[in-house]
């Protein structure tokens, strides 16, 4: 077997945002999805990784950090984990060995028989879901919705642990009907623990223009608090815990 | 055996002077939460009103007041008040609050200097004494002196030296004097006397401690009378809770009152006097909320000491610090913590009376502390960004467990320990010098030996290093000199006599050396080894500025080759310093320690090789230059912790900077986070201290546009807490820069 390769973005030695407790946050290389409101456009192509290491080396480093992990644990997030599965097995693997938390932050976009096996090692899914209306979702995303629910439905099933994670972006995703039938559906799934409301922000903008990428979003505004209020009321009125 | 040691347990620490014995034998551990403390009495909070409305007229003249005739001595004034009928515990270092005390026997010119840079005059017969009869540790210092010390102080490559006012960093074991009363430490030191030093030849060595013994006789029979003044006896022990802070609070006063030292710790009371409270609340003579305003008022008092000093001070030293640090929490060698509510009820001082920089609230940290007072440390941290860290694991096993801090990181055992401050020096000058041939870069003097300069066009890591050596060789040697010298006059002119009095009669001294700019040098080094550095030189060919070609990774982001380079250099000039001679036969240490003077430092050297410009700030303490730690603050804290405390044992000192939405979403994820942090750095090899500051940039901004809406807004700086509004405009921005740099 050839050695198995990381495609890396970066690091994040103290990750407070991603997960329960401090985590090292792995950023991986490679996404299939086109948000219009990305803030990380350049973890879109695989091919433009700035970092290629072996399991072994990322392992090695993150466990530099154990004494401040360990009641925290390791996030990987991207990109898209899931493109990598060789890769994202063998840390993974390491890590649950290492007694360490492991989390993926996933769009859930890709469900296979390999996913499956991945997901083993996985204690906790951070499953973004952008939209819950299959049209606004093709417009965001540049994708299909059906897989992400497919995806959300599997994990439920196995009941994997779920952090359904939904950015709230003005004029794009944040219609009142929209979000109550979001939290329609996630009151469906038996194995969601919270529900993070992340408001949109403006911080990738930059990122877009050194690209040579249009950033659609130029006039939209973060979402105010009152606004977040009300998304965060929406899901709470349904019994949904924040 | 006394009366007032009714239902105190315990044998030894009544045959001996031994505290520590006195508190394993009597304290209770507590491991609930905080949910039992009192707010502040309306008697605190009126007081606090009126010493608030006296902050702001010091604020505006930059002091409230100051004595300009009698040089302070511990029964120099009578009693002085805030408000005499609501103090629970009294005493002043003057008449007045907030009035402050001259110390000539430092040295006059400080004091002069200073009254006259607040519009005072030093009465013609204090000066005619000071300069016609009596000479000053000031003067002696510089009777010694070499040239080649004076060029060095000059050029500012070794600053802040003690050799013109008071050295401080002793702490007195103050409990001493509540637990036995004054009587019986004048006894043991009558014993010595007349027993234990009195029976070999009448060499130097013995001639000068039985005079220190007659001297620490006299402080504590002039303690007895300074208490006197307020209406108590201390001969004998504190019966009651408020007796217990009374006295030690009479102790400490007594110790200021006498030393204008540059840190006045008050060392590690809390637990002991939570024996005297509780024994008091267990028989009903004082409910919570009078065990609060005991600990609201001693603190109140701890607050307003006040020292005078001139304005290169205040440059160096920012913020009228008067470093009354007091540790709490820790472990005990039996497993218990320490942690007993009078912890509790000091940390409540932050909220009855607001945020403060003093006392300088030190927390004794381990993993093991009961959980429920990690989480409300990490609450006043949130809240109040007053508290300072450091690594119980890392120092229990050299300390014991009866400890204190000195200032910012220095552990010594209570009343069995002292150092010899010794400020530290600028290691990146030295680096400037070692490529410029011993001269300094700013004045083009030739400071340092004329060692052979650097002429090539780009440096040679090889080349640079081994002159980096050399340097440091050389300076180590100046530097013990000095130290030698101020420690010497300083025990010959102006001995801290009561402070010593509440010293064992065999005491360890230490002689405590310090470096300022070490990520700097670990960064300079790696860019000089791994990308190009070429040198701009001015038309006397002397070196002045570089330019970088290429990449380095910088100190801060865990990154094995720079680290390692500041391991080295850490160690390198430690074994330098161990080469020579002490004073009193004292074990050399150093401290990775800047305080606030990273600032001026940083104006004093020119532009170095890391790519720093001339006059920019170096980074406080042991903390990588901000902006260059780019793995996350968790690498720049992994970075740190590796430096070696067997070879910094005076201390580390990092400053750690982040805002509160950065370090979690809720007050709950907040105080986890912080938690995770602290644990994974104090690991029992991990890093020695920490300051923890959480706020966001945009307040500080508007505290600096703004400084009326903030009177009591604390940051922490390296190893002590500061009003922020205090601090100079370039210290603000310095700090405020760095908070940008610690977001995520």
């Amino acid at each position: 077997m050839k050695d198995i390769i990381g495609e890396l973005h970066s690091f994040e030695s103290c990750g407070t945002v991603d997960g329960p407790g401090l985590r090292f946050v792995i950023f991986m290389q490679g996404c299939p999805l086109r948000c219009k409101f990305c803030h990380n456009p350049d973890t879109w192509k695989i091919k433009d990784a700035k970092y290629h290491r072996t399991p072994e080396f990322v392992v090695e480093h993150v466990l530099k950090y154990k004494s401040f992990i360990k009641n925290g644990g390791v996030t990987v997030s991207g990109g898209e984990p899931l493109m990598q599965l060789d890769f994202l097995e063998e840390i993974l693997k390491r890590f649950k060995e290492e007694d360490l938390h492991t989390a993926i932050d996933t769009s859930g976009y890709i469900l296979n028989d390999r996913v499956k096996e991945v997901l083993k090692y996985v204690d906790l899914v951070l499953l973004d879901i952008k939209t819950i209306d299959a049209t606004a979702h093709k417009i965001i995303t540049g994708v299909e919705l059906n897989p992400t629910l497919k995806f959300a439905e599997y994990l439920s099933e196995i009941k994997k642990p779920v952090w359904i994670r939904h950015v709230l972006v003005p004029t794009l995703n944040d219609k009142k009907e929209q979000l109550e039938k979001l939290a329609d559906y996630i009151k469906t799934l038996n194995n969601v623990e919270k529900i993070e409301i992340l408001p949109f922000h403006k911080m990738g903008e930059h990122k877009w223009k050194e690209l040579g990428l249009k950033y659609e979003l130029e006039d939209v505004l973060p979402p105010d608090n009152e606004k977040l209020q009300m998304a965060e009321n929406i899901f709470k009125t349904k019994g949904l815990s924040l | 055996m006394f009366k007032q040691w009714k239902n105190f347990k315990g044998n030894l620490w009544k045959k001996e002077i031994n505290v520590r014995d006195f508190i394993q034998n009597n304290y209770e551990e507590y491991k609930g939460d905080e949910e039992f403390l009192e707010g502040a009495s309306d008697n605190s909070k009126q007081l606090w009103d009126k010493l608030t409305e006296m902050f702001k007229i010091e604020n505006e003249k930059g002091i409230y007041d100051a004595e300009t005739t009698e040089p302070s001595q511990i029964d120099t004034y009578e009693a002085g008040y805030i408000e005499k009928e609501l103090e629970k515990i009294v005493g002043l270092q003057t008449d007045k609050p907030l009035k402050r005390a001259i110390f000539p026997n430092g040295g006059l010119r400080m004091v002069k200097d200073s009254l006259e840079s607040y519009g005072y005059k030093l009465n013609e017969v204090t000066e005619k004494i000071y300069t016609k009869y009596r000479k000053t540790h000031n003067d002696g210092v510089f009777s010694s002196y070499t040239d080649e010390i004076k060029a060095c102080r000059r050029s500012g490559i070794v600053t802040g030296i003690p050799d013109a006012y008071g050295r401080g960093r002793i702490i007195g074991d103050y409990r001493r004097v509540a637990l036995y009363g004054v009587n019986r430490l004048i006894e043991e030191k009558k014993f010595l006397l007349s027993e234990k030093y009195n029976k070999y030849d009448m060499d130097e060595d013995l001639i000068l401690r039985r005079e220190e013994f007659t001297e620490q006789i006299h402080a504590l029979k002039a303690l007895k009378k300074m208490a006197s003044f307020y209406g108590f006896d201390i001969s004998e022990p504190a019966s009651n809770a408020q007796e217990a802070v009374q006295w030690t609070y009479f102790a400490y006063l007594a110790a200021v009152k006498e030393q204008n030292g540059a840190a006045m710790s008050l060392g590690r009371v809390s637990t002991f006097l939570d024996v005297y409270i509780q024994r008091d609340l267990k028989e009903g003579i004082i409910d919570e909320k009078t065990a609060q305003e005991l600990i609201d008022h001693f603190v109140m008092k701890l607050r307003i000491v006040r020292f005078l000093r001139t304005e290169s001070y205040n440059q160096l030293f920012s913020g009228d610090p008067t470093w009354v640090t007091e540790v709490i929490g820790g472990m005990g060698l039996d497993g218990r913590s320490l942690v007993t509510k009078t912890s509790y009820r000091f940390l409540n001082t932050l909220y009855n009376l607001g945020s403060a920089p003093e006392p300088n609230i030190t927390i004794l940290w381990s993993e093991r502390l009961p959980e429920s007072w990690k989480k409300f440390c990490t609450k006043v941290s949130i809240d109040t960004s007053a508290l300072q860290y450091e690594n119980d694991d890392l120092m229990r096993p050299d300390f014991g467990d009866d400890y204190g801090i000195a200032c910012c990181v220095s552990p010594m055992k209570i009343g069995k320990q002292m150092q010899f401050f010794g400020a530290r020096v600028n290691l990146p000058k030295a680096l400037l010098y070692a490529i410029n041939g011993g001269v300094d870069e700013i004045s083009g003097e030739q400071v340092a030996p004329k060692y052979a300069p650097v002429t090539s066009e780009y440096l040679d890591y090889d080349e640079v290093k081994e002159k980096l050596q050399n340097m440091l060789r050389w300076l180590a040697g100046v530097y013990v000199k000095a130290l030698n010298i101020i420690h010497f006059m300083h025990d010959k002119y102006s001995y801290e006599a009561l402070q010593m009095s509440l010293h064992d009669a065999e005491i360890l001294r230490t002689e405590a050396f310090g470096v300022a700019g070490l990520s700097i040098i670990a960064d300079s080094l790696v860019a000089i080894k791994n990308a190009k550095v070429k040198v701009i030189r001015n038309e006397e060919g002397l070196a002045v500025d570089y330019e970088i070609e290429g990449d380095y990774i910088a100190f801060g982001n865990n990154e094995e080759e720079t680290d390692n380079l500041a391991i080295e250099t850490v160690e390198f000039f430690m074994n330098e310093l161990r080469k020579h001679k002490m004073y009193r036969n004292a074990i050399p240490t150093q401290s990775i320690l800047t305080i606030t003077s990273n600032v001026v430092y940083g104006k004093k050297t020119g532009s170095t090789p890391d790519g720093r410009k001339s006059g920019e700030p170096f980074a406080p303490g042991a903390n990588p230059m901000h902006g260059r730690d780019k793995r996350g603050a968790v690498a720049s804290l992994a970075s740190v912790a590796k430096l070696p405390f067997e070879h910094a044992n005076d201390g580390i000192s990092y400053t750690f900077s982040i805002a509160p939405t950065t370090l979690g979403k809720t007050l709950e994820e907040r105080q986890q986070n912080l938690i995770s942090l602290l644990d994974g750095y104090f690991t029992p090899t991990g890093g020695q201290h920490l300051n923890v500051n959480i706020f966001n940039r945009e307040l500080l901004e508007d505290a600096m546009e703004h400084p009326e809406n903030y009177p009591q807004l604390t940051i922490r700086v390296s190893g002590y807490a500061v009003n922020f509004i205090k601090l100079t405009r370039e210290q603000q921005l310095d700090v405020i820069n760095r908070t940008i740099a610690q977001k995520i």
